[in-house]
């Protein structure tokens, strides 16, 4: 019973509403050239799976599915890896059932 | 608004935040209460279990109109492998009370409702409003926020952090420091919704009652973390969560252990046929007594999550988020009441109340558990000798009871050796007392 690799978090956030506060991402990745293991490690810890390794080594961050659990700032941020801000009031995800 | 000064300033509007705000309200105290979300309870995710007895002390007649899902009339606790559960289940008729001692809520529905009694209470209640950062002035004192909504600095005579775990407020301000990543768990959680008599049926109840389910084991693939299966009206909260180092230091994903969850044998039967209408993702602190920062200064002073106040044994945390914010609320009462500052100095007595609270007592009885937790065997080797000596002991196949008892004792000693066991056991021991 090991977990399925191929499980695409994009179906499950789908079930979710959110309000894109277009071009103002909340959460940045400061540029580098080779990742640190920890942003690295943002690649499957991150719930909404934002964060991706892109094929030239760097690891980017689309936060359009961000669930705003904080879990890549706890990781990140104290390294001055990411920055990391609440959206703007209003936008962002909007919980239904929370 | 600007140009105006309150009394107190509530940053969010979770448990935490609505408990202080209603309490100060009722005190008579002028109250702001800002919130991020479109609505209260748009950012806020809980498992979720609400306890009576905390909200009781701030509203008594709520069970007349809250939104309450099921009163919790049995609790499961099951040890998993990949294929079995081991359990120990408490279901009672005594839980069929006049004013039931736990139900299961929808957060989302659950705060709405309580920051209205907030609002009718007395209290500014203003929502799409993120605060950015706290005022200070020359001696550092805390004398209002600036947020992402209003160009000028709004001022109070206290700020009350109601931020939640992943608050960003007092960390910039340098109050508290951002969670260590061995200290919360992240957890995330999906609402599966079916019939109402589906879930009776399945769950063996009728009317309003409610099961929730709390599981440890092999679904954590060794990380320190546990299950949850939560039955509501007319869904059923599933979710799943670890220690944030133990994701970081393995290769499994928060989605795809919950997958693996719900595929399991024991659960994928409870939730077969269910429509999935939402995917959430919450950090829990996880780290104790040990983890509660500074909870108190010049103008300022912090509340529920974002003081990590969670006891993570009894999965309990909005009760101390509330009880925390009325204890908070009635300290900052009586000193406006006495005409005293806002200053730390006074505010030690919010600290001192909850001292004598059950908030301090039980999280400081549990102080050395999560160092104990933070043990893989409880979550891969045990489970399994677990499973195994039960059905060892159930399958009738012609071995003797004698025998069979031999080879479960030995089981344990072979896989965890005499030390380990010791080791566990006594260490155990010695972080519950």
């Amino acid at each position: 019973m090991s977990s399925d690799p191929n499980i695409r978090v994009e179906e499950k956030l789908f079930q979710n509403r959110y309000l894109v506060d277009a071009g103002r991402p909340h959460i940045t990745v400061t540029p580098h050239e080779v990742p640190s293991p920890r942003l690295l490690a943002l690649t499957h810890v991150c719930p909404a799976g934002c964060y991706a390794q892109v094929d030239s080594g760097q690891v980017e961050i689309t936060t359009d599915g961000c669930v705003e659990c904080g879990t890549c700032r706890v990781v990140a941020e104290p390294y001055g890896e990411i920055t990391w801000n609440y959206p703007r009031g209003g936008f962002g995800v909007l919980f239904k059932f929370g | 608004m600007a140009d105006e000064k309150f009394d107190v300033i509530v940053v969010g509007a979770g448990p935490s935040g609505n408990a202080c705000a209603l309490t100060l309200a009722q005190r008579g105290l002028s109250v702001l209460q800002l919130e991020r979300g479109e609505y209260p309870g748009s950012k806020n995710v809980q498992g979720a279990i609400l306890y009576a007895n905390a909200l009781e002390k701030l509203i008594p007649d709520f069970r007349e109109d809250a939104p309450l899902e099921r009163h919790i009339i049995e609790q499961r606790i099951w040890m998993m492998d990949d294929r079995s559960y081991c359990g120990a289940h408490y279901r009672s008729d005594d839980f069929n009370e006049e004013q039931p001692n736990r139900y299961t809520i929808i957060r989302a529905q659950f705060d709405k409702w309580f920051s209205r009694r907030v609002v009718a209470a007395g209290a500014l209640v203003i929502c799409e409003t993120t605060v950015t950062e706290l005022a200070r002035d020359g001696n550092g004192k805390v004398i209002g926020v600036n947020t992402d909504r209003s160009g000028s600095t709004i001022y109070a005579d206290l700020v009350v952090l109601a931020e939640g775990v992943s608050g960003l407020v007092g960390a910039r301000a340098g109050l508290r420091s951002v969670p260590k990543p061995d200290t919360v768990a992240l957890a995330v959680k999906e609402m599966h919704f079916l019939p109402s008599e589906t879930i009776d049926a399945r769950f063996n109840l009728q009317g309003s009652e409610g099961v929730v389910i709390e599981t440890a084991g092999t679904i954590t693939k060794g990380m320190t973390g546990t299950g949850f299966i939560y039955t509501n009206k007319e869904s059923i909260s599933i979710g799943i969560g670890c220690l944030i180092s133990d994701f970081t230091e393995n290769q499994e994903t928060p989605y795809g252990l919950l997958e693996a969850f719900k595929q399991h044998p024991s659960v994928k039967p409870l939730l077969a046929g269910s429509e999935v209408k939402e995917y959430a993702a919450h950090m829990i602190p996880e780290g104790g007594y040990k983890a509660i920062p500074q909870l108190f200064g010049d103008g300022w002073l912090i509340v529920g999550d974002a003081g990590q106040f969670v006891n993570a044994v009894h999965r309990e945390g909005s009760n101390l988020a509330m009880t925390t914010g009325r204890i908070a609320a009635e300290t900052i009462a009586d000193l406006k009441a006495n005409g005293w500052a806002m200053n730390a100095s006074n505010l030690s007595t919010y600290k001192a109340r909850l001292d004598e609270s059950f908030v301090m007592k039980d999280l400081k009885k549990y102080r050395n558990l999560p160092n104990v937790m933070h043990n893989k065997h409880l979550f891969t080797t045990y489970p399994q000798l677990l499973s195994n000596a039960a059905q060892t002991w159930f399958r009738v196949d012609g071995v003797d009871k004698k025998s069979k008892e031999n080879a479960i004792v030995k089981s344990f000693f072979k896989t965890r050796k005499v030390r380990g066991l010791l080791g566990d056991v006594i260490g155990m021991a010695r972080a519950w007392r």
